[in-house]
């Protein structure tokens, strides 16, 4: 279990992407554009027909990429065939984590993807109630598992997730489901306190579009910071206007760089920052 | 019923919490709601409740016995007539104990999903009734074949969200109603219309509709001295099977048949991920959706599966979990019948005995016909809802078929009735 190793420095930048959004061979290249532009780890979305925590534009991606043949053993492959030198994690939902291979549970999805090189799990509708087998699995295989904080999280649940979160923390800076937003929330501020006396790194997600709004979130304290919809909208919109994979490979590289360097700002803002 | 422990999520391995983390504090402060409320009458809740209920909505409903069916069958059958209560469906049971719950807890707006139509009318009357704002969510599909429930829902005061996301049906209005959730949590209450979910609601909605079986049980001692041999009810996502069985699941002498929409076919078409039926209790595979572990049709990797049914209120890929448990400990015998069967028993009925019920009763009339010989000599069958919804499907399905029973089409012909 290491994912803590990419926060250790400075400030990261974790982008999401749907494996297979719009097909096998686009999202190969966008993930590498994505290590290219700055990345210190990369979620790679396993997509499910019932995403209930996203918003529509992941929502889209994830047809998109079922509509292409993306299936967990595709997803397997995909990880085996990219070339990035940064940690991955699968976020995916835990019925796909259940069903696979011919044994019941989640062990033959956590010794699968530990084989193929992803590090951690985050699993969106898996509540730290529901998580011991899974926990049982990452650890028997060394895997993080990263879990959820969202603003209404409170007393014994915060106590109950620290007990099992490694890796980082995926702070949810607002109410609601998955998207870009054009202002960052208070929620961030308020989520941040609570946490401060956990010993494990704060990336906060939900909502950041732009390097001003990474740059104040680190300002703010947090970690590292986590963006899926801004750049899936890129993926969207040069799949809509049938750009060239290179063009929109280039844009992505240009936005990740963009949120890496705001993160970098928003260290720097920071009268001591605190590194873990 | 009530004795369980409201702190206890699962039904053996079924049920539990799998949710997004933003829910879980609501989740846990209905828990506890349903713990003072229902299970303990805190405030006079459940008092209150039952009043509204025979006040409102017109409770208790009779237990028929019905002469012709008796006749043709050879045995007793006796009609639990949820058709007649208010909005023409079991429904109102649930919504008006979960808008009056929510009432109690403070919160100040009501979501909820529908298929049919039929909770979401159900909502929409509870919440008109006692004044709360309402948004219905509602898959585009179920719109365009479901136009009356949706005109009664905009009438009492509600707002219809179309859900255009997949195949548009009870399915996707559940996920997208989970997506508002986790955006309003902290003022609203999602009343979930059916057994399923994360914990409480399938405790909660089964002791909302448990009304039902305590009603029949007595009715039906007091008719005729004695238990009935079976109960049969139509099963969807479960509300009205459980509240059907619930009083008789310690009376094992009672046999109790779930019918679900065996659909076209039971075979699967793994490639296209679509089940032509959706009888999931009978040919689903356990794992996790919409925050529960149940039964579920899915494919061999997990994703959820397309389900169908000729009738938009059993159609979905899910089933209460509790009902999975009782599969599972053979206390409830899950059987299925045909998109066809269903027809013809909608229209069976509706000759018989003077009762139009809904399609999704239709699949537990249908049983009843194919399978009298098993059922005893007595049994109790729930009318779970009339079938005004659904005249304009049928008069669809019916001109697609070839059905003995079914009045003469031709009429629409002569003159001039298109869309057949």
């Amino acid at each position: 279990m290491g994912l803590e190793r990419a926060f250790a420095d400075e400030p990261a930048f974790v982008p999401y992407l749907a494996a297979g959004d719009p097909n096998y061979e686009a999202s190969i290249e966008y993930v590498e554009a994505l290590a290219r532009g700055g990345a210190d780890v990369i979620e790679l979305g396993l997509p499910f027909s019932e995403p209930i925590a996203e918003g529509k534009t992941i929502q889209n991606a994830i047809v998109r990429s079922l509509e292409a043949g993306m299936t967990p053993d595709r997803f397997f492959q995909f990880v085996e065939d990219l070339d990035v030198d940064v940690p991955l994690v699968c976020m995916t939902y835990y019925n796909l984590i259940y069903q696979y291979g011919s044994e019941e549970g989640p062990r033959p999805f956590v010794e699968t993807a530990a084989a193929v090189g992803i590090e951690g799990l985050v699993v969106p509708d898996l509540p730290a109630e529901e998580a011991g087998p899974l926990r049982t699995a990452c650890d028997e295989f060394g895997l993080d598992l990263v879990f959820i904080v969202a603003p209404t999280t409170r007393g014994d649940r915060l106590e109950r997730m620290l007990e099992q979160v490694s890796g980082y923390v995926y702070v949810q800076a607002r109410l609601g489901v998955t998207g870009a937003r054009e202002d960052v929330d208070d929620a961030t501020e308020e989520s941040l306190a609570r946490l401060s006396d956990w010993d494990v790194p704060k990336a906060v997600g939900f909502g950041i579009k732009t390097g001003d709004h990474a740059e104040r979130i680190v300002s703010a304290g947090a970690d590292g910071v986590i963006v899926g919809s801004a750049l899936v909208d890129i993926v969207a919109e040069g799949h809509e206007n049938g750009d060239s994979v290179g063009a929109v490979a280039d844009r992505l590289e240009a936005k990740a760089r963009e949120l890496k360097e705001g993160a970098l700002r928003g260290a720097a803002e920071r009268p001591q920052p605190e590194r873990t | 019923m009530s004795t369980d422990d409201a702190h206890d999520p699962k039904f053996g391995e079924y049920g539990g919490q799998y949710v997004p983390e933003a829910l879980m504090p609501a989740i846990e402060e209905l828990t506890d709601a349903y713990q003072r409320y229902v299970l303990e009458n805190e405030d006079g809740f459940m008092d209150e409740f039952r009043e509204r209920l025979a006040d409102f909505g017109g409770r208790p409903t009779p237990l028929q016995y019905a002469d012709q069916l008796s006749a043709r069958y050879d045995t007793d059958v006796y009609l639990k007539r949820e058709d007649l209560l208010h909005g023409g469906a079991h429904k109102l049971n649930n919504a008006l104990g979960q808008v009056l719950l929510a009432k109690y807890m403070g919160k100040e707006r009501i979501i909820a999903e529908t298929g049919a139509g039929q909770h979401g009318t159900a909502t929409a009357m509870a919440a008109a009734h006692l004044d709360m704002p309402c948004e219905i969510y509602m898959g585009e599909t179920d719109i365009a074949r479901q136009r009356p429930n949706v005109f009664r829902m905009r009438i009492n005061g509600s707002e219809v969200n179309p859900v255009t996301v997949g195949r548009g049906t009870l399915k996707e209005a559940i996920s997208e109603t989970m997506r508002d959730w986790a955006t309003t949590v902290e003022n609203t209450h999602y009343v979930i219309g059916s057994i399923v979910g994360p914990h409480p609601f399938p405790k909660m909605v089964r002791d909302f509709q448990a009304v039902i079986s305590e009603e029949a049980r007595e009715q039906v001692i007091e008719k005729t001295g004695r238990l009935p041999d079976s109960v049969l009810a139509c099963a969807g996502g479960g509300s009205n099977t459980m509240g059907t069985f619930a009083h008789f699941v310690d009376d094992t002498d009672v046999d109790l048949y779930a019918v679900e929409a065996g659909g076209s076919s039971l075979q699967v078409d793994e490639e296209e991920g679509v089940a032509p039926n959706s009888a999931t209790l009978s040919t689903g595979d356990e794992g996790v959706l919409h925050g529960a572990r149940t039964k579920l049709l899915q494919d061999s990797d997990g994703q959820i599966m397309e389900s169908h049914s000729v009738s938009s209120g059993l159609d979905y890929a899910g089933v209460g979990p509790e009902l999975a448990h009782l599969v599972d400990e053979d206390r409830v015998t899950p059987v299925n019948v045909d998109d066809d069967i269903a027809l013809e028993a909608f229209h069976r009925l509706s000759q018989d005995e003077g009762i139009i019920p809904a399609l999704e009763t239709a699949h537990a009339f249908g049983y009843l016909e194919e399978h009298h010989d098993e059922v005893g000599d007595s049994v109790i069958i729930n009318v779970s809802g009339r079938g005004d919804k659904d005249l304009e499907i049928a008069i669809e399905e019916t001109a697609k078929r070839d059905l003995d029973i079914a009045p003469d089409m031709s009429i629409f012909e002569r003159v001039g009735g298109g869309g057949l």
